[in-house]
């Protein structure tokens, strides 16, 4: 019967339409996505010749000096304790403000709260960390203002160009990107486990560390991972505030790659913090998912 | 449940927040070549000299180039993406969604870095289009986040009836679809135009010798002398982009007004 034929064609041609209505997009990731990353992938295991050329001399040794070099080393912890500082700041100091907008704010006055939190983060990125330069500043904002207030007698020279001024500026930067995921979360939350928490006898603490706490905890760890994954992977602000005195993993890929020349070393730096974070977004997805069977 | 101190903490917070962006204005206007309290007195000495800056205006032209380009683009790109991946169920949609979002965990240097070096590899000369095809890279998996959500609002019944009553699939999209996430795509351009408007690893290491307006702008840094003048240039971007974003605003609440969904507020 033809209504037979009709209803194999639907369900042949589902999964037939989808995947031709996906092929442009999917086509343009797979060339300018997935092949640039197998490149650098393969590059990675090659070795560099003069001149930027590449000899097919497939081997770990990149890997091992990077893992093992000195410098290298230094850098990528730098990274790692930058962005995981980062990280902690900007979660910790963003929890109590998505708490304070999703709880104590009225419904319709909450979008406009959201609007005024993400305002500062579209504005251009270089701009707002270039502030920060110029309010860290040995010669900076604060710095002048204190003096010209007569509080201090000469600049302060703990705020400038180190890896607490990276800090700040980054924790500003991803400011919004934490509190939306958390803020998203907390909303989430049905409120009468709230008050039943607080019937069965529960002090309002206890009843968010208990109750309100764990179940954001999705919420704060998509804003850890949101905000980790981009500043380790961060140029500008080591760039910028740092002088260039104290680089990162971007810092340090773009001076093998581009100044260096050295492609295969660059491309092995650039998987391995591939590689780290992969490894800390794996950790915080299985944390994740402990706590999202914990509320079953 | 309230907690008083919140709120004087939520203040303080979007101070903190607003801080570096309200002394834009501040030293835009003050006469003043460093950068540095007390103020010394009002000014518009600054917005002259950004203003008859003729490279301001190249690189400027350049950005708009791309970020029209790429988010007219990555908004097409989305719809294939976000249509596809709310009406259909077919083999692989994990990993091919997955990889299309790739790039927003992913390190933009290391985006970056390894189309630059395909890109010398097969000798393609660096320009605006190789910023453009980077951009899109960069943009897409925001419109596909962005019309994901504007789809899956959608009511199927509506197609359906529309089929019902003799359309064919291209004019009930034109006609039907199209109109309800409509909302959606505007968010998505404006959205995608700030992204590609403001990025910079991208165009600073694919653009070649082209200059964009963030590459611009990091290029001043390195004269002091320059530095109110981007103070003037800060501000009037700021301006343009709190109207950009209220305008996205205004169409986010008018699409759920009209799906008759419940505001959950912000873009993300």
């Amino acid at each position: 019967m033809s209504s037979g034929g009709f209803l194999q064609r639907i369900g042949r041609s589902e999964a037939a339409n989808g995947l031709t209505m996906i092929s442009p997009t999917a086509i343009y990731a797979i060339l300018l996505l997935a092949a640039p990353l197998v490149t650098v992938f393969v590059y990675s295991f090659m070795a560099d010749g003069p001149a930027g050329s590449l000899i097919a001399d497939f081997s770990f040794a990149n890997y091992v000096k990077i893992w093992t070099g000195k410098i290298y080393r230094a850098i990528m912890l730098r990274s790692l304790w930058v962005s995981m500082a980062v990280t902690a700041v900007t979660v910790i100091l963003a929890y109590p403000v998505a708490y304070f907008v999703s709880f104590n704010v009225p419904p319709n006055k909450k979008a406009l709260w959201l609007f005024l939190i993400t305002i500062p983060f579209w504005t251009s990125y270089l701009i707002r960390v270039f502030l920060w330069k110029v309010i860290l500043g040995y010669n900076g904002v604060i710095n002048s203002g204190l003096l010209s207030l007569g509080i201090i007698d000469e600049p302060l020279t703990s705020l400038n160009y180190n890896v607490q001024a990276f800090v700040i500026t980054l924790a500003h930067a991803y400011a919004p990107f934490a509190i939306l995921p958390i803020y998203v979360a907390l909303e989430k939350i049905d409120r009468s486990l709230l008050e039943a928490g607080q019937d069965l006898g529960e002090s309002r603490l206890m009843t968010f560390w208990r109750v309100t706490l764990p179940l954001s905890m999705p919420g704060v760890i998509a804003a850890i991972l949101i905000v980790f994954i981009p500043t380790i992977g961060d140029y500008v602000t080591p760039d910028l505030i740092g002088g260039g005195k104290l680089p990162m993993i971007a810092n340090m890929i773009q001076v093998e790659m581009l100044k260096q020349n050295h492609k295969a070393m660059g491309s092995a730096i650039a998987v391995s913090a591939m590689l780290i974070v992969a490894g800390v977004t794996l950790i915080f997805l299985l944390l994740n998912r402990r706590f999202l069977k914990g509320q079953k | 449940m309230k907690f008083p101190a919140l709120k004087t903490y939520a203040i303080v917070y979007l101070i903190f927040l607003y801080a570096p962006i309200v002394l834009l204005p501040l030293f835009a206007f003050n006469n003043s070549k460093v950068i540095a309290f007390p103020l010394s007195g009002f000014t518009t000495e600054w917005f002259q000299m950004m203003w008859n800056d003729t490279q301001l205006f190249k690189a400027v032209k350049n950005s708009l180039i791309i970020a029209v380009s790429s988010s007219v683009l990555s908004t097409c790109l989305g719809v294939f993406a976000a249509r596809a991946s709310t009406r259909f169920n077919f083999p692989g949609k994990g990993s091919i969604l997955g990889l299309i979002m790739l790039p927003m965990v992913l390190p933009e240097m290391i985006v970056a870095m390894s189309l630059l070096v395909v890109l010398l590899t097969i000798g393609m000369p660096l320009s605006i289009l190789t910023i453009i095809m980077g951009h899109l890279l960069i943009c897409t998996p925001f419109a596909v986040a962005i019309l994901s959500s504007a789809f899956q609002s959608l009511d199927r019944s509506l197609e359906e009836a529309a089929y019902d009553l003799g359309e064919t699939p291209a004019s009930t999209f034109r006609l039907i679809v199209l109109p309800l996430v409509m909302p959606g795509i505007i968010s998505s351009l404006l959205i995608c135009f700030t992204i590609s408007l403001d990025e910079f690893i991208i165009a600073y290491f694919l653009g070649g010798n082209q200059t964009v307006l963030s590459v611009y702008i990091y290029g001043q840094f390195r004269f002091p002398a320059r530095v109110p003048a981007i103070m003037a240039l800060g501000t009037v971007l700021v301006c343009l982009s709190i109207c950009l974003l209220s305008i996205a605003e205004f169409y986010r609440r008018r699409g759920i007004a009209r799906t008759g969904a419940k505001d959950t507020g912000g873009f993300l």
